[in-house]
């Protein structure tokens, strides 16, 4: 094997962004370090991938199964790697074995068998191996009659959806609370389906979304790269909802037990790279669903190996040519291997980013359809400091966590604006802690958990502390607006101006620091991690090696930027 | 009001209270992983020290009433960068401040936790004290403190009374004893209650006995097999159990975890020595030279075992850290032990290395 090919990701559009671009970039460094020559196919021009020292040979030219033959055939390709280039890579990959192109040219497919792609893309036999690895997928039911659905009525689990098959835009169906209700509304549905057929399910909304990155190479070694845990609770999906990582609010065992579970779906799937399972946990109980798993590099990947250190596009692409987890070295710390878990001493947050600014007329409303067509993230020291980071990056209207359209709203109307997901629901949820409505009365509209309102409560108590009229607190109050990630800019937009509040604001202390992005929690020296800004004892030594000094420094510039943190802001 | 951590020929550094107010003192070591907190302050391995978590957000979930790995609080101390005041859990009893409030442990909080650690991964683990008082009775505790490489910490961890424990957990040593597969003797040197756990949830009864207990007491009780537990300290200092160890080797199947692994080691005649700041934490790469595998471990010893020394005792190193390259495991087949460094156990962390468990079941079971 010599030549390899590299799908791209091909146009980005919603759902499917620069990501891919992010990952398959890694991953033809990543191969060419193993001594192989990169072929690299993509329609999409704008990206990084396509720079012409990214691979060997670069071919910009539709993603359909007829211009990759030509390219394998020109090129000699020996294999082809399509698991980092997205849904589109998968697809094209999949075209090109079923077309039998692939044997025609003899061309080996690399990384993930596509048989256990297929295994955790088709709805049934994914749910056929969980059952047969006794791992819980929500239960669901196929109703056709009356008497089915009575025969249900006792023991379906509540609340309950109800599918009607065949029918224009789900008309008909709805969430069952009780028994009577799902007399009710299946029995309207029977008669609206054009099959007389429902589909019921267990209803997971207001369960805790918890996904994991894994990794799996060719000899069953598996690690997880990171969890991660979404702010906006099941009912949104996870590229609309506000995620951290790590998890914040389950206990050692439950972070266990679902980590547990992810490495046997892994194993059980025999993925060969990196993977990431979605997971629904009752908020009240041990009880979990397996919800979903992307079986290749996925959005969430590229948030994980920025949010850790760990180049997750670049191991998989080494784990696609049979390299295993123990033998590849650690790329950040250059001291250890990439078979490890990365700890982090730091909260991120993922805030995603809707292009309802250009498109005002659309329709604002979350749910389990993707709507966001970028993300920011943030690092910092506390999920304050790391979320207001965040909110400045976003670029919106709002620079902190005060929206007029909020403050202008009636009681009633608030209380829609907390309940129904939409991409400004933060900041209802923050005018609804400044009118101090009670945490359990928020929680409960919006089934955020409590851990994460009461840290936005902190903000808005600091921001309310901070509009007082100067005092003997104001140098106290900036102090801690300062340690809660408030930038000074912002505490004089909040503060009325006083010799005080300057006095706070040039106090040595409210200088930021750099830490490190080191993969290990400081246990280990690093050579090549990135930065973020905090407010904390000391910086970590900025490692700039003088005969790529300059390239160093702008790497470390750039993760400041992609982190959120403009010049303007500290 | 100000808390203040010292370390030895170190710096003062000022804090905020939490826990309970006074003085302590331990030596100061760090762990890496991301939750576990609970467990880890009940681990009596960890007697002694103050333990400082990287990790910036601790207390998060709360303190519940089933994740204990021993009776009371072990650590002396805990240095955190915040502490959770409103945790939210389903199984949350009570916030980690309360909890340390109750057991009277003093702690500090706001602490940049990350310089400290670097600190301790540079100049090694050092002695330190904790202060909610004026900073100069952390430097007088420090300074009346013995070392913790002086003291002895198994016979003040160690169980006083022997007891049983079985399906339904902890029992009085008399209880029923049918209905087990297999029964063993568990050494406790310093005993975490999820290693019982899990040999209960293979049906193995097990009976906890002290840590000076003779290799005839062990062996008064017929076990199928002994299990050497983690525990504090330096293993150089008990020459009492390396004794009872070599007298127990060849007589039963041992597996030793941890504290039990360094026990193994010195009775087969090899040596531990120091690590200049441990391995502690819930992510380290650990490879099993027999199978090949690689898992990821849940660590928490100061001391590890020369593998040079080995050489010549008949015993093999089965397990290496892939980070450091240190034994993280050996055998001697001529004699049936074999025991590991890290805690396949888990409580906290991951839990790949169960299989260990059902190893040791199977050996017993074949004898």
């Amino acid at each position: 094997m010599k030549r390899i090919l590299v799908i791209g990701s091909g146009p980005i559009v919603i759902g499917q962004a620069a990501e891919f671009d992010y990952a398959g970039t890694q991953a033809c460094k990543s191969l060419r370090e193993e001594g192989y020559e990169v072929v690299l196919i993509n329609s999409n021009p704008a990206t990084i991938m396509t720079d012409e020292e990214t691979a060997d040979a670069v071919y910009i030219e539709p993603l359909t199964p007829e211009f990759c033959e030509r390219v394998i055939a020109r090129e000699k390709v020996d294999a082809l790697l399509p698991t980092l280039g997205g849904q589109t890579g998968l697809n094209l990959a999949s075209l090109l074995a079923d077309r039998g192109i692939l044997d025609k040219y003899g061309v080996q497919l690399l990384g993930t068998p596509l048989s256990a792609i297929r295994k955790a893309e088709d709805r049934e036999e994914f749910r056929a191996l969980m059952r047969e690895i006794k791992e819980p997928v929500p239960e669901s039911w196929i109703v056709e009659s009356n008497d089915d659905l009575k025969a249900l009525l006792d023991h379906a689990p509540y609340p309950c959806i109800v599918r009607p098959a065949y029918t224009l835009g789900g008309t008909g169906g709805g969430i069952a609370n009780s028994p009577e209700e799902l007399w009710e509304i299946g029995q309207r549905g029977l008669k609206l389906s054009m099959r007389s057929q429902l589909m019921i399910e267990r209803s997971l909304l207001g369960w805790k979304e918890v996904e994991y990155e894994v990794m799996r190479d060719r000899a069953g070694n598996c690690i997880t790269i990171c969890n991660m845990e979404n702010f906006d609770p099941m009912g949104v999906h996870t590229g609309d909802s506000i995620v951290v990582a790590p998890s914040q609010t389950l206990s050692d065992f439950e972070y266990h037990m679902l980590r547990t579970a992810s490495l046997k779906i892994i194993r059980a799937l025999g993925i060969e790279g990196g993977c990431n399972v979605q997971l629904a946990v009752n908020p009240d109980s041990f009880d979990y669903y397996v919800i979903e798993v992307n079986p290749r590099v996925s959005r969430s990947s590229a948030l994980a190996s920025k949010a850790t250190g760990y180049p997750i596009a670049r191991v998989s692409a080494k784990i696609a040519v049979g390299r295993t987890l123990d033998e590849i070295e650690n790329q950040v710390t250059k001291t250890t291997k990439a078979c490890f878990e990365p700890a982090l001493d730091y909260c991120v947050v993922k805030i995603p980013r809707w292009p309802f600014d250009k498109f005002t007329t659309g329709d604002r409303t979350l749910f389990t359809q993707m709507k966001a067509t970028g993300e920011v993230m943030a690092i910092d020291r506390s999920f304050e400091s790391a979320l207001l980071k965040a909110i400045r990056g976003l670029e919106v209207q709002s620079k902190d966590l005060r929206h007029p359209k909020f403050s202008a709203q009636s009681e009633e109307e608030l209380k829609t604006s907390v309940r129904q997901p939409t991409d400004e629901r933060l900041w209802a949820i923050a005018e609804a802690l400044r009118r101090r409505w009670p945490i359990a009365e928020i929680s409960r509209l919006c089934r955020v958990d409590k851990w994460f309102l009461v840290k936005m409560q902190n903000l808005i108590e600091a921001e309310q502390a901070l509009g007082q009229p100067d005092h003997e607190g104001t140098e106290q109050n900036v102090a801690r607006a300062l340690q809660l990630g408030f930038t000074p800019s912002q505490i004089r937009a909040l503060a009325p101006e006083s010799p005080r509040l300057e006095a706070a604001l040039s106090n040595r202390s409210s200088r930021p620091v750099h830490k490190m992005v080191d993969t290990c929690a400081g246990e280990f020296e690093s050579k090549t991690p990135y930065y973020y800004a905090t407010l904390g004892r000391d910086s970590d030594d900025v490692l700039i090696e003088l005969n790529e000094g300059e390239g160093a420094s702008q790497a470390v510039i750039q993760t400041q930027i992609e982190l959120g943190v403009s010049s303007e802001a500290r | 009001m100000s808390a203040y951590l010292v370390l030895q020929g170190g710096p003062v550094l000022e804090g905020i209270p939490l826990g309970a107010p006074g003085t302590t003192t331990g030596e100061i070591v760090f762990n890496t992983g991301m939750t576990g907190y609970q467990e880890i302050l009940s681990d009596p391995s960890y007697a002694g020290q103050i333990v400082l978590f990287t990790y910036p957000l601790i207390g998060n979930y709360g303190i519940n009433a089933d994740d204990f790995e021993s009776d009371r609080v072990q650590a002396q101390g805990l240095v955190v960068q915040e502490a959770c005041t409103v945790p939210s859990n389903w199984r949350t009893s009570q916030t980690l401040h309360q909890f340390l409030l109750e057991k009277g442990i003093t702690a500090i909080q706001g602490i940049d936790t990350r310089s400290l650690a670097k600190r301790i991964r540079e100049a090694g683990v050092t002695m330190a004290a904790i202060t909610h008082g004026p900073p100069e009775d952390a430097l007088r505790a420090l300074q009346q403190a013995a070392a913790y490489d002086d003291s002895d910490f198994v016979l003040s961890v160690t169980t006083k009374a022997p007891y049983a424990w079985g399906y339904a957990g902890k029992e009085p040593i008399e209880s029923d004893a049918s209905g087990y597969r297999a029964k063993i003797v568990v050494l406790d040197f310093g005993l975490k209650h999820n290693i019982l756990r899990r040999f209960a949830a293979l049906g193995i009864r097990s009976v906890v006995l002290p840590a000076t207990s003779s290799a005839e007491e062990v062996l008064a009780w017929n076990p199928d097999g002994v299990l050497l537990s983690p525990g504090p300290g330096d293993p150089a200092r008990l020459g009492f159990a390396v004794e009872t160890v070599r007298e127990l080797l060849g007589k039963r199947p041992l597996f030793g975890i941890c504290l039990g692994n360094q026990l193994l080691c010195h009775a087969l005649g090899g040596q531990t020595y120091k690590l200049r700041f441990g391995h502690r934490g819930s992510n380290h790469p650990v490879k099993d030279l027999i199978d090949q595998t690689v898992t990821i471990t849940s660590q928490n010893h100061g001391y590890a075992v020369h593998a040079d020394s080995l050489a010549g005792t008949g015993a093999e190193i089965t397990q290496l850290n892939l980070n450091d390259e240190t034994v993280e495991g050996i055998r001697s087949t001529a004699y049936q032990a074999s025991s590991i460094q890290y805690h396949p156990e888990a409580a906290p962390g991951p839990w790949d290395s169960r299989k260990y468990f059902v190893q040791f079941l199977e050996q017993i079971s074949k004898n």
